[in-house]
């Protein structure tokens, strides 16, 4: 009795064990399918991949995928990981013709685009798709138009001129990296690289200058590279500075006095 | 003889008459008019340098009435849109109201600073002249210090002339200059301080470097160049050796009327050089550097290209810190910066008594020598145009390394390499190409001009046929002595050719009748 008793008494620990076991995994479950089915379901809605991507990963898949490996995370010693740089730093490189990379150096030369900018989208939107990332806003063009070109001035002869130079024809970093010239390039290309800081670039984010900013950034660059009709002359000597007014003065006023001695002498 | 009252020629007479009454000045005047300079282009190339000063003085008068060289902080609301609302100095503003309200302003501004790079450029040049023809020799070797004295104050007053602006680039070399100075042991930090009026940049330094750059550095240079000019005219000029000419007499022009018109037509036409670049070329864009802030300091932030081979130096020269615990710290800036620039001042202003010293020549001289018959001279010379110009490219490299797509840091080693290597291979090519040439002079003197005939011996011996200078001995040699000057290397210059057409754009000249075959039987030499 007392043994059948006994036996019946472990039988009902382990059911009670069991049970217990049971509601704790129901519970358990319960609370995460309570907190994270959300997050499921919402990026379930968001990563069905959508047509430009697709056609993005085909170009991918021929162009980038050698060095960035096959989705996105990077090859080592080849090229980084492009998982949440976003599609703003896509589309610059892109079209920029940085990328595809001509060859490996200090850092990524211009050269001609590859891709036309609809292509660089869909690459973009691809890249986008794989983690998401800086974009930029899509009122870019209401933003320059209400710029402050004098605030911009402060802002980049602050935070750009130590590298683009005081007139934005770039200058020389160490190791044979170099700024570049800020002539010909585009507003969008001009946010894109603030953005998501390009090559040796840093990156000026949205906390360090406002798009604001960045906007007014923009119209003075604009202003002073694009637009600026050079008062002072015909020839601005490439805007580099006293060392190309230095050799102007040997090469044109030298020169062209030295002739005037051999003239002058020459004619007694 | 009664003169026709009222003739231009009496009246000019009478003038001329009444005026040397009253000032005795026809004695003076003669002398002056009659005074003979020799004609070498080489010789105009001071004058590039006095012409421009003239032109520095009259745009810098033009400046001053505009300019406020006050460092008071003011809201800058001119015709410039990207600086509108931005606040400045007082001295920023004005400078900016120059270049863009002020009528003809902007091409003052920018006249008076090619004007400058024009003087600094022409002294070099004029400098080179001197020394590669030995015109520094006895008794010229103070007016050779006082050139190399223009020069430095020249450095100085054109530096100066950078800093007024306060736009970013001024400032930025302040602050240079200002490292520089702390690098002096022991005095340094005190000098800096009361340049600035304590900390750096302070709110003096513009009007006190004012007052210098308009005033006092204007007048030290109009002193010295009176007294520059001066002692050419008191001790003549040089001239080279050649026919008629000796150590005791000029062969020339006379100053009236001939060098006086040949100058004027020269002063107008360095005017209008500097006039048309200051029109045609960008120069210091003020407005783009923004005012100078602290921590604002653009790429391609160069001095002017005098300046360049000592920013030059100082970016070659390796970070080596000298310290002496507990207290004293000798920079390494010190080295290229303080000991480079004193050592540019100190070897011109000596080099005239070393090479008396080396030489052991005391005469006097007159003549000018040719770079090739001084080979030690000449590569020296050639050694330190060298050394400057490294440092100049180095004084520039950034731009450079970004122009021609090099690294920065090759640009570095290579200067720093080059600068020590290049010099004395230079030395060491230029005295060979002197003494090739020294050689060839004196075997044509010998053995006479190559005419380019080939002649065949009945041996079958090839050789060429040479045309003897004077009347050869019976092994075909001719004994003639160098001059010093120009041996005849070709032909035409001895008139076996029919000699060029004289005119600049087209012949001046009838061709001769003859076919000018008197000319071709006159044979001269080299001395005459």
């Amino acid at each position: 009795m007392a043994a059948s008793a006994k036996r019946r008494r472990g039988w009902r620990k382990r059911l009670g064990a069991l049970a217990r076991f049971t509601g704790a995994l129901v519970i358990v479950g319960g609370l995460y399918s309570v907190f994270s089915p959300g997050l499921y379901a919402q990026e379930s809605a968001e990563n069905t991949i959508d047509a430009d991507a697709v056609k993005g990963q085909e170009l991918y898949d021929t162009s980038c995928i050698s060095c960035h490996g096959d989705s996105g995370e990077g090859i080592e010693g080849r090229g980084p990981s492009l998982i949440g740089v976003g599609s703003a730093s896509v589309e610059f490189q892109v079209n920029t013709g940085r990328m595809p990379l001509a060859n490996q150096g200090a850092q990524a030369p211009e050269t001609y685009p590859q891709f036309t900018e609809e292509e660089a989208e869909w690459l973009g939107a691809y890249i986008e798709y794989l983690g998401g990332g800086a974009a930029v806003p899509d009122d870019l063009e209401a933003l320059v138009e209400n710029a402050t070109v004098s605030e911009g001035g402060d802002l980049y002869r602050v935070n750009c001129s130590s590298c683009h130079g005081f007139a934005g024809g770039g200058g020389a970093l160490s190791s044979g990296a170099h700024a570049p010239s800020l002539s010909g390039v585009t507003d969008e290309e001009l946010y894109q690289a603030m953005l998501t800081g390009p090559q040796n670039m840093p990156v000026f984010a949205d906390n360090e200058l406002t798009p604001e900013q960045k906007a007014d950034i923009i119209a003075y660059v604009q202003y002073i590279v694009n637009d600026d009709r050079d008062p002072g002359g015909v020839f601005s000597l490439g805007r580099f500075g006293p060392s190309t007014e230095g050799l102007a003065i040997f090469l044109v006023g030298m020169t062209a006095l030295l002739l005037t001695t051999l003239w002058i002498a020459g004619k007694s | 003889m009664k003169r026709r009252k009222g003739s231009s020629d009496s009246l000019l007479t009478k003038a001329g008459g009444e005026l040397d009454d009253r000032f005795k000045l026809a004695g003076p005047a003669r002398v002056l008019l009659n005074k003979v300079f020799p004609d070498h282009w080489s010789f105009l190339l001071g004058e590039i340098a006095l012409f421009s000063f003239i032109l520095l003085l009259l745009s810098g008068t033009f400046l001053a009435l505009f300019f406020e060289p006050s460092m008071a902080h003011v809201t800058y609301e001119g015709a410039y849109v990207p600086l509108q609302g931005i606040e400045m100095t007082k001295a920023y503003e004005s400078a900016l109201d120059i270049s863009f309200e002020v009528r003809g302003g902007l091409f003052m501004r920018q006249m008076h600073h090619w004007a400058t790079l024009l003087f600094m450029a022409s002294i070099l040049v004029h400098m080179l002249r001197i020394f590669f023809t030995g015109a520094f020799r006895a008794p010229r070797e103070t007016n050779w210090m006082i050139g190399i004295l223009l020069f430095w104050v020249g450095f100085f007053e054109g530096f100066f002339g950078y800093s007024l602006p306060d736009d970013g680039l001024s400032g930025t070399g302040l602050r240079i200059m200002e490292g520089m100075t702390q690098s002096v042991p022991f005095i340094g930090p005190w000098a800096s301080a009361a340049l600035f009026g304590g900390q750096f940049p302070g709110t003096s330094v513009i009007s006190m470097i004012y007052i210098i750059h308009v005033f006092i550095f204007p007048l030290i240079l109009l002193a010295l160049i009176t007294v520059h000019v001066g002692l050419v005219f008191a001790q003549k000029h040089t001239q080279w050796p050649g026919p008629g000419r000796t150590e005791h007499n000029v062969v020339g022009f006379r100053m009236f009327p001939n060098y006086v018109m040949k100058q004027v037509g020269f002063m107008l036409f360095i005017w209008g050089v500097i006039g048309a670049m200051a029109g045609l070329f960008q120069i210091n864009p003020i407005w783009l550097f923004g005012p100078y802030e602290v921590s604002v300091v653009s790429s391609a932030s160069q001095p002017d290209f005098y300046v360049m081979y000592l920013d030059g130096l100082i970016r070659l020269f390796p970070a080596w810190e000298l310290r002496i615990p507990p207290y004293f710290t000798l920079p390494a800036v010190f080295w290229p910066a303080i000991a480079g620039m004193g050592l540019s001042v100190l070897l011109p202003l000596v080099y005239p008594a070393l090479e008396r010293r080396f030489t052991k020549d005391r005469g006097h001289h007159n003549l000018l020598q040719r770079p090739r018959d001084t080979p030690a001279r000449t590569s020296l010379g050639v050694m330190v145009v060298v050394f400057w110009i490294i440092g100049v490219i180095s004084g520039g490299n950034d731009v450079f390394a970004q122009a021609f797509h090099i690294s920065l840091n090759a640009m570095t080693w290579a200067g720093r390499i080059g600068i020590v290597v290049l010099p004395i291979i230079a030395y060491y090519v230029t005295y060979r190409i002197c003494l090739g040439l020294q050689q060839h002079d004196r075997e044509v003197l010998a053995h006479g001009l190559e005419t380019g005939i080939l002649m065949r011996d009945p041996n079958g011996r090839f050789y060429e046929v040479h045309q003897p200078l004077a009347e050869p001995d019976e092994h075909g040699h001719t004994e003639l002595e160098y001059s010093g000057w120009v041996v005849p290397k070709k032909m035409n210059r001895v008139g076996a050719l029919e000699p060029t057409d004289k005119g600049f754009f087209k012949s001046i000249e009838e061709p001769a009748e003859n076919g000018g075959a008197e000319r071709r039987d006159e044979i001269e030499s080299g001395r005459k």
